[in-house]
């Protein structure tokens, strides 16, 4: 009964540029996904530390150690595959120097009669410290298969960055393992 | 309201019976739609909130379980936000924008109907999941993950998919407004004529195309998450819980404007037309409207202090929060200096308005507290943010609502309204809210948590008294329920300005306003500066 | 002096004693002043915040109050024509822009040093679960153990149901209190399990959200000894409202003194799979493990609230095999509210409460279950 066509001109023109920003913030809702990860990564947003890529050292680029300077390191575990399947560190704690290149590994069985599949999820505390932890080889970049049974020993190897800031005397590295296998059955609702 | 259906006085009316309502393109039957339908979500949301406050009137489980206790927080949330607040205001733009910019209807009149008629839909499946199996949402209205997705009863499913509906039609109804506020115009109503509620709506209108997608992107996330296996918000699988409270916020600030700032319009429009003296600072109104606009997408994780940012993401979120106070600021002290020096009576909508603005300004000052960060660890998640917001919503944007219906109702329907039971029951709801509200703030400083059906005892005393606030509001909005029905069906006459110091083009056609109206569009010479 | 104004002067200084005991307990209005430096600092900050606001509100309220007195139409007011004024619209944009940076002062201030958590003596990690808290003390040399417990809500159930009286602390009191040394810088990692929790102690101003696979910390210097009660603050599920939390604070000789005693425990617990238990003793463990753990869910009388919470009493499954229903216990059903609770108690409670439910609301299987039997499942996994 209108006698107004929303097909007409000036209104279609509208409603296409509209619909198109429309369309456009459902996507920069989903672009806000990567971002984060790199904002993440810049800041230390929440505090995952460098993980995206494995560092690479480079001749003449390894860092220079401070040694005036000590930094507590912390290592633990949380999860409900702490018990069950034996996680751990090598070590819970160790006294570093800014630069110094160091190495400890975790533990970990599988309990089943079958195979299962694992990750890692790495978490630093002071969250601003995340950055400067860079790990040369980390059992948290890549999944990890278990035989049935099987006990096995993931290295990690890591130096902190001696840009480090000074008010950062204590560092956390915080490991939650994951059991990602396909045929893992869902978590209980809440009801 | 279907007054006007006895109103035909013009060459051709509405079609009869049900069709009129299914089928109809009209502004004012949408309007009216838009209205009823809030309404009857307003007193469902109403009776989730009744539910809840006996539940916490005393200390110990009385009436509910802890699950249906959630379930009602959450559905409480949803329903006020989504059913009753959001619709009356586009039910109020869908009657009102047309009339003050002299435009004979809405620029898309079929697009507008679909609008409409998918949120019955959208809201009959998100309240039938209250009774499947498992029980309907009971994450909160904030649905923070993994509670909504890992943890989530099997019912949000249907929740995602009625958020989908609802967000469908918020976008086709502000794509309506901006198409009808930049093409529709009578000539000479330039936009910096035009009324403050049109200004107020189109920066909305505009703010829901930017966010409402957001939205959509996130329980579309949810979806993925609960049922094809991707991990945007589980650690598991390199995901993240806190980007859920970022994305949602993104959205979610916004939203909070929304839901404001076409009551900002309103009270700009009441207040001027009940002190006799044009709005003082219309340019500035419109300046402050669109700062506070653009900084509603720079504070949203003012409402995740304590997940753990770092310390210069709090400093930045805590300074743009509290910049908003500035243009919020310049709006009080227009709306001060628009009373200053006036002459004022008290009709049932200025009442209402001004409780606005003295009630609105206390919740500001609670937002501003809430600002600083190591104020909020204290604040955050406690019944004082549930106190904060309440204020700004309830006695802010549902008050303007009821300002507005009393307002425009002579207008809507040719009847006066009844001004005693009016008054009656501003008195009712300005009481039943303060009591229901102001012990909040106390409870929540004490160290009372939100979103808990049963508290310790020291929490007693003021948690007996809110819940009487209550229902002492609760109650009083039956009285508005008859003075509307009351209303529709007889009473003195209206003139066609209604009001003594009412501007502007609505007051210039008959009272009630007939099915159509400014098929030619009106005297250039009737637009005047606001 | 009269006697009379004697009695009216002491009946009044009665009244206000009573007055203000009363606002301490139940009328409490404001937020606690708290026992660490941070948490008066933020008192402090928070009442110069409410004084500007309410500075602030004397100025608008008293404006809009004169205009309604005097600028009412039926005072014969007329209305004056004046609309705008850039000058003003200048000026009152300016001053709450310089009491905004007035309060953003201080504030800032005090948010660095609430985010300073170097140089900390004491590490406990806590962990939420739905719906009981996880304290770890991170050891700090090898030969430590480590000591880790759960905090549940004593709190019975029937008092929650109003079956039973309500004690002083409904709701906020815990089997087991974190417990902290004062005058020592103690740093907080925070993560969860499950779903997001927030760990709240008014006292000590911390809030800090739990997030599953991420750590989170904060710190606390308490000044006096004493108890603190907290709550979670984030939406967490069905039992949300029911997960308190208590902080022991003690002079850091005590602390030691109980610090050891949870090493020579945390030893002994490694022994406690060689315990071989009685059918009393076993019940009487079972039945207050039960009372704990799984009377939420599964009723005082064992008929539980079927579909979702299957009886234990007259059932098959539980009367039947015993290292089925151990195994069940300890690692609980996926797909279902059952929680594993394996790592949650220790062997000992585990066995008794395995006991107690075979032979409590009428089953009578009339075997006991013993720690050993249990290390056994939990030897071999799922």
């Amino acid at each position: 009964m209108s006698e107004h066509d929303d097909t007409g001109s000036p209104n279609a023109r509208l409603v296409k540029r509209l619909l198109l920003g429309v369309g456009g913030m459902f996507a920069f809702g989903f672009a806000l996904v990567p971002l984060y990860d790199v904002i993440c990564d810049v800041t230390g947003l929440n505090g995952k530390g460098r993980t995206q890529d494995q560092y690479v050292l480079t001749e003449g680029l390894a860092p220079e150690v401070d040694e005036q300077r000590e930094i507590t390191m912390q290592f633990t575990v949380h999860g409900e595959l702490v018990d069950d399947w034996k996680f751990r560190p090598s070590e819970r704690a160790m006294v570093i120097r800014p630069g110094e290149m160091k190495r400890i590994s975790y533990t970990v069985t599988n309990p089943y009669d079958h195979a299962v599949t694992t990750q890692a999820i790495p978490s630093v505390a002071p969250n601003v410290a995340s950055g400067y932890l860079n790990k040369i080889e980390c059992f948290c970049f890549e999944e990890q298969v278990l035989e049935p049974g099987q006990t096995v020993e993931m290295p990690l190897q890591f130096f902190v960055d001696p840009e480090l800031p000074e008010r950062v005397s204590k560092l956390t590295l915080a490991y939650r393992l994951y059991d990602i296998s396909e045929n893992k059955p869902a978590v209980a609702s809440n009801r | 309201m279907s007054a006007a259906a006895h109103a035909i006085d013009h060459h051709h009316g509405p079609a009869r019976g049900i069709s009129r309502w299914l089928f109809t393109t009209n502004h004012k039957d949408i309007g009216t739609l838009y209205l009823w339908f809030s309404l009857a979500m307003f007193f469902l949301g109403g009776t989730f909130a009744m539910v809840i406050r006996a539940e916490l009137f005393q200390p110990g489980l009385q009436f509910v379980d802890p699950n249906f206790f959630n379930q009602m927080t959450t559905m409480h949330g949803l329903v006020m936000v989504f059913g009753a607040v959001m619709p009356a205001f586009v039910g109020l733009a869908n009657w009102m924008i047309p009339l003050m910019i002299g435009a004979p209807d809405m620029a898309l009149p079929r697009m507008n109907n679909w609008s409409f008629w998918i949120l019955p839909f959208a809201f009959l499946l998100m309240v039938s999941t209250l009774f499947m199996d498992g029980g309907g949402p009971n994450f909160g209205w904030t649905f923070y993950a993994p509670l909504s997705t890992t943890y989530a009863p099997d019912s949000v499913t249907f929740f995602i998919f009625a958020v989908h509906i609802m967000g469908a039609s918020s976008i086709m109804g502000a794509i309506n407004v901006i198409a009808t506020i930049l093409n529709m115009r009578a000539p000479g109503m330039t936009l910096m004529k035009m009324p403050l509620f049109v200004w107020t709506w189109l920066i909305t209108a505009y703010l829901l195309l930017a966010v409402m997608p957001v939205l959509a992107g996130v329980v579309t996330m949810m979806l993925f998450d609960i049922h094809f296996g991707t991990s945007f918000f589980d650690a598991a699988g390199g995901g993240d819980p806190v980007l859920f409270q970022h994305l949602f916020w993104f959205f979610g600030h916004p939203e909070v404007y929304i839901m404001i700032l076409p009551a900002f319009g309103i009270v700009s429009a009441i207040i001027p037309t009940f002190a006799r003296k044009r709005l003082f600072g219309y340019d500035s109104m419109v300046y402050a409207t669109a700062s506070i606009a653009f900084l509603s997408f720079i504070v949203w994780a003012h409402h995740m202090f304590t997940v753990g940012m770092p310390l210069a993401g709090q400093l930045f979120f805590m300074y743009s929060t509290m910049l908003i106070a500035v243009p919020t600021g310049v709006k009080v002290f227009n709306w001060m200096s628009t009373m200053f020096k006036g002459s004022m009576t008290f009709e049932t909508p200025m009442l209402f308005a001004i409780a606005f603005v003295v009630l609105f300004t206390l919740g500001g000052f609670t937002g501003i507290m809430l600002a600083i960060v190591p104020l909020d660890f204290q604040y955050h998640d406690s019944y004082f943010v549930v106190a904060h917001f309440h204020y700004v919503l309830v006695p802010g944007a549902i008050f303007s609502l009821m300002a507005a219906a009393y307002y425009w109702l002579p207008k809507w329907t040719g009847n006066m309204y009844d001004e005693t039971l009016g008054k009656l029951h501003f008195w009712l709801s300005f009481i039943g809210v303060n009591v229901l509200f102001f012990p909040q703030h106390f409870l929540g400083l004490a160290g009372m948590p939100r979103r808990i059906p049963d508290y310790a005892l020291q929490f007693a005393d003021f948690n007996w008294i809110s819940s009487v606030g209550g229902f002492l509001f609760g109650a009083s909005q039956l009285v508005f329920l008859f003075v509307v029905i009351k209303c529709i069906r007889g009473g003195k006459k209206a003139t066609d300005q209604v009001w003594e110091g009412a501007e502007g083009l609505e007051w210039t056609v008959p009272s009630p306003a007939p099915y159509h109206t400014f098929e030619t569009p009106p005297d250039p010479k009737l637009i005047k500066a606001q | 002096m009269l006697p009379k104004a004697k009695l009216w002067l002491s009946l009044l200084a009665g009244a206000l004693l009573f007055w203000s005991a009363g606002l301490q307990a139940a009328w409490e209005v404001n937020m606690p002043q708290g026992v660490t430096q941070i948490s008066r600092d933020t008192y402090d900050l928070h009442m110069t915040i409410v004084w500007w606001c309410v500075a602030i509100g004397v100025v608008v309220y008293g404006g809009i109050l004169w205009s309604i007195i005097f600028y009412r139409k039926s005072r014969g007011a007329q209305p004056a024509r004046f609309h705008e004024s850039v000058k003003l619209e200048i000026l009152w944009t300016l001053i709450p822009f310089v009491i905004l940076i007035l309060m953003a002062v201080p504030a800032t201030r005090l948010l660095s040093q609430a985010y300073d958590t170097s140089e900390s003596e004491l590490d406990i990690q806590i962990t939420g679960y739905q719906w009981r808290w996880e304290y770890s003390y991170i050891p700090t040399s090898a030969d430590e153990e480590e000591v880790s417990f759960f905090s549940v809500m004593s709190t019975p159930r029937d008092s929650i149901s109003n079956q039973m009286e309500k004690g002083e602390n409904y709701l906020l009191e815990v089997d087991r209190p974190l417990v902290i040394p004062t005058d020592t810088k103690v740093r907080f990692l925070m993560t969860s399990q499950d779903v997001l929790h927030s760990w709240w102690v008014p006292e000590l101003s911390i809030k800090k959200d739990t997030i599953p696979g991420f750590i989170n910390e904060t710190w606390v210097v308490v000044d006096e000894p004493g108890v603190y009660r907290g709550q979670c603050a984030e939406l967490c599920g069905v039992d949300h409202g029911f997960m308190p939390i208590e902080v022991h604070a003690l002079e850091p000789a005590e602390y030691e003194e109980w610090y050891a005693e949870q090493q020579e425990t945390a030893r002994m617990e490694a022994e406690l799979a060689d315990a071989e238990l009685t059918m009393d003793e076993a019940m009487e463990t079972g039945e207050s493990v039960y009372g704990t753990n799984c009377v939420t869910c599964h009723q005082v009388d064992g008929s539980g609230n079927p579909p979702s919470f299957p009886a234990l009493a007259d059932s098959e499954v539980v009367v039947g095999d015993a290292d089925g229903v151990t195994a069940t216990i300890v690692h609980g059903v996926d797909g279902t509210a059952m929680a594993a609770y394996g790592r949650q108690l220790n062997m000992v409670d585990l066995a008794s409460v395995v006991t107690y439910i075979r032979n409590a609301f009428g089953n009578n299987s009339g075997d006991i279950v013993q720690p050993a039997d249990v290390n056994e499942i939990m030897q071999e996994g799922q």
